[in-house]
């Protein structure tokens, strides 16, 4: 069972794959499951340690497994869904900007699309009537310090971080850089790229 | 102001002239006027007031406040957003927020939650500040504040503005910045300090009303001590919200104003942009919505370069802190809680100190004075202090002490830009002053002359003064009769005018006397002594 579980860490895609195996596969040790294996992982020592729990599994009971053996989740039909959210040029520059992350490609774009068609599959849940939970922390007290100073003085360490200092200050650019535009950009991309 | 204006704009200076100024439109006085003027755009002002809280360490570490201290000296891991370091609330400054939302009339939240409002600059070195912009700390508070009003500016107007929210937050970095290397310096010191963000709602008018609001919180801060609110020092940071709109119409496109370090560039700023929003109305323009910054020197607002259009700040949950739980009174504390890690309202409530507003009624109920002086004994530090060590000294009565102490005192103060403490004048020399000339030693107009004499040239006695310049009081009858007697027969014109009935002119002949004796004659007996021989 390990096997299976650790190789759902290891590689997402693998887990809709794996979860219907039957488990019979574990208890042989033949060449074949163990190459399977290997191809699934990387890492050598993934697959010492599989050898070593798989040999201790063999002499515990039948184990029940929690993984179900069909998968249990279902594509939600498109029309169930909201309409598929069009991103304009300008707010994904907007993005960009705010974010400071780039999508430069088509295939960035895509996938940004993707990524937002399948959050929407929240819109299914019923949540009428529910308290929104914004932290998994909110029953818990928050701890509240006594007024003393106990840290700071350790201007040499940090300063050390940044490597470029001047007389105990760090340095930045001067004010903020707005970002170029998207025209702008592509002509500067295109001159690093030459 | 208005003198620049009409160069720059010669065809708008005639316009100008038909609107009243935003001081005079405040005026209570001139309200009909205002009806009569349909083209009236009036001003709207909100203060976005932020306060750093009086503490010893900051809100989330607990690293040092101190104003100037070595550059990144008060700084620990967290400050510097270094990975791996988490927030820990300072309870210091959950009591102080709390405190002074119930000076200020507040609802405290018994429940309130931390936020994340992200925007990259390089004295944020997280990215992000952790504010509470969903639920704050209190909602729903009242400033109950006074400005000057009526004909001579005597007259104390009470106006109230509403507080939207307080809430608490992080302070950023210091930037240098050094256009001659084009290169910004960061400190971190400050990086992290709490502070209380009042937002207030857009119930000004003017650039007056904003000012003695902000001079109304900082006394009330100061007494409260969760704050020392020096603007100077930028303990208190204001931002206005200004637009204009005709009475009764949606409000305008809003600018935002910052860099304002006083008080009195504050009402100047404020007034400023008012009138700027008017021209660009007048023009046929429309206003921007930016963040401009307020240029001491010149009077006037320019956009700040670093702002670009709206910024979306994508505020999120703060996952590191859970809700913050205020108790209203120790039955309400759930039990096995540690008693240092709940802060009960009811006991803040009962330790809040005497508020500026109660002192000022307390001082016209015990002495008797108007309230425009109470104002004014408030309003500057120590003066209180000064006003009740010269009561202590002398028997005259408070009301006649009170018009030496905010007219005589202050006004010499004023203009040596002095504050209390530094009086040259201590309350005892002026306690003996009041009491030469309560005695009849000395006429009121002489009195004033020695005062001056005594802020010259400070640690001589009032009494050595007067003895020195020979400035008492000339009381002996013959010398007064035979002065009077001189301006009699010198002046026939008006002793005549006064037998046909005209007793005004007895005043004139006062003032001949008094200046043949420099002032030093005593008005009473003259005043009988002339009405006996002009009789």
């Amino acid at each position: 069972m390990s096997l299976f579980s650790l190789s759902a860490k290891c590689t997402c895609r693998a887990v809709s794959m794996k979860s219907h195996r039957p488990s019979f596969n574990l208890l042989t040790n033949d060449g074949y499951s163990v190459t399977k294996v290997e191809n699934l992982h990387r890492r050598n020592r993934c697959l010492q340690s599989h050898i070593t729990r798989v040999t201790r599994l063999l002499s515990s009971e039948p184990h029940h497994s929690k993984v179900p053996k069909v998968a249990t989740w279902e594509l939600i039909p498109e029309d169930q869904l909201p309409p598929p959210a069009h991103l304009p040029a300008d707010l994904v520059d907007q993005l960009e900007r705010l974010a400071l992350v780039d999508f430069p490609t088509k295939q960035g774009l895509a996938c940004l699309e993707k990524a937002i068609r399948f959050a929407d599959q929240l819109h299914v849940v019923d949540t009428s009537g529910v308290e929104p939970m914004d932290s998994v922390l909110e029953d818990r007290a928050l701890q509240l310090r006594h007024d003393a100073v106990i840290e700071g003085g350790c201007a040499e360490e940090l300063l050390q971080l940044s490597k470029n200092t001047v007389e105990e200050y760090f340095v930045a650019p001067p004010g903020n850089i707005p970002l170029p535009r998207r025209e702008e950009r592509a002509t500067m991309m295109k001159h690093s790229e030459l | 102001m208005n003198k620049q204006i009409s160069l720059l704009y010669p065809k708008a200076s005639c316009v100008i002239r038909r609107i009243s100024t935003p001081r005079a439109r405040c005026d209570s006085e001139l309200q009909p006027r205002a009806k009569s003027d349909p083209q009236q755009l009036v001003g709207v002002v909100g203060l976005e007031v932020h306060a750093q809280i009086n503490s010893n360490t900051k809100l989330f570490s607990g690293s040092s406040v101190r104003f100037s201290a070595p550059p990144n000296s008060l700084v620990s891991p967290f400050d510097a957003s270094l990975p791996g370091t988490l927030p820990v609330l300072n309870k210091r400054c959950v009591e102080a927020a709390v405190m002074t939302a119930l000076a200020l009339n507040c609802t405290i939240n018994k429940k309130s939650l931390f936020d994340r409002k992200h925007y990259f600059y390089a004295d944020l070195p997280a990215g992000y500040q952790i504010t509470q912009q969903r639920r704050p700390i209190a909602v729903d508070g009242t400033l109950t504040y006074s400005i000057l009003g009526g004909k001579k500016r005597s007259q104390v107007i009470r106006r109230t503005s509403t507080i939207k929210q307080i809430q608490l937050e992080q302070d950023s970095g210091k930037s240098l910045h050094d256009d001659l290397r084009s290169q910004t310096l960061i400190d971190l010191n400050r990086a992290g300090v709490g502070l209380m963000e009042l937002v207030m709602e857009p119930d000004m008018s003017c650039g007056e009303e904003a000012a003695a609001a902000v001079r109304e919180l900082q006394l009330i801060l100061q007494a409260l001590g969760t704050c020392q609110a020096n603007m100077s020092e930028g303990q208190l940071r204001v931002d206005a919200n200004v637009s204009v709109h005709k009475p009764g119409e949606p409000l305008g496109v809003r600018t935002e104003v910052k860099n304002i370090n006083s008080v009195r560039f504050l009402s100047r700023a404020i007034d400023y942009e008012i009138q700027r929003h008017i021209q660009v109305l007048q023009r046929g323009g429309t206003v921007q919505n930016e963040t401009r910054a307020f240029d001491s020197k010149s009077g006037e607002t320019i956009p700040m370069r670093d702002k670009e259009g709206l910024q979306d700040y994508r505020f999120m949950p703060e996952p590191n802190l859970p809700p913050l739980i205020v108790y209203e009174d120790n039955a309400s504390l759930p039990t096995g809680i540690d008693a240092c890690q709940a802060v009960v309202v009811q006991e803040i409530r009962a330790g809040l100190p005497e508020l500026p507003s109660i002192k000022r009624d307390r001082l016209v109920q015990t002495y008797g004075i108007l309230p425009e002086h109470s104002f004014t004994l408030v309003n500057e530090d120590g003066l209180v202090e000064y006003f009740e060590a010269v009561l202590k000294a002398t028997t005259k009565e408070p009301r006649k002490v009170i018009g030496w102490v905010t007219n005589e005192l202050v006004g010499h103060l004023k203009q040596r830009d002095m504050s209390v403490s530094q009086s040259p004048i201590s309350p005892s020399a002026l306690a003996e002053l009041l009491e030469r000339q309560e005695s009849g030693h000395i006429s009121s107009s002489v009195a004033k002359q020695v005062f001056q004499e005594m802020w010259r040239s400070p640690g001589k006695t009032a009494s050595q003064i007067i003895q020195e310049q020979d400035l008492g009081l000339v009381s002996d009858a013959t010398q007064l009769h035979s002065i009077c007697q001189k301006v009699v027969d010198s002046h026939p014109v008006e002793v005549h005018a006064i037998r046909n009935g005209n007793k005004k002119v007895l005043n004139k002949l006062m003032g001949l006397v008094q200046k043949e004796t420099k002032g030093r004659a005593d008005p009473v007996l003259v005043r009988a002594i002339l009405q006996e021989k002009t009789s």
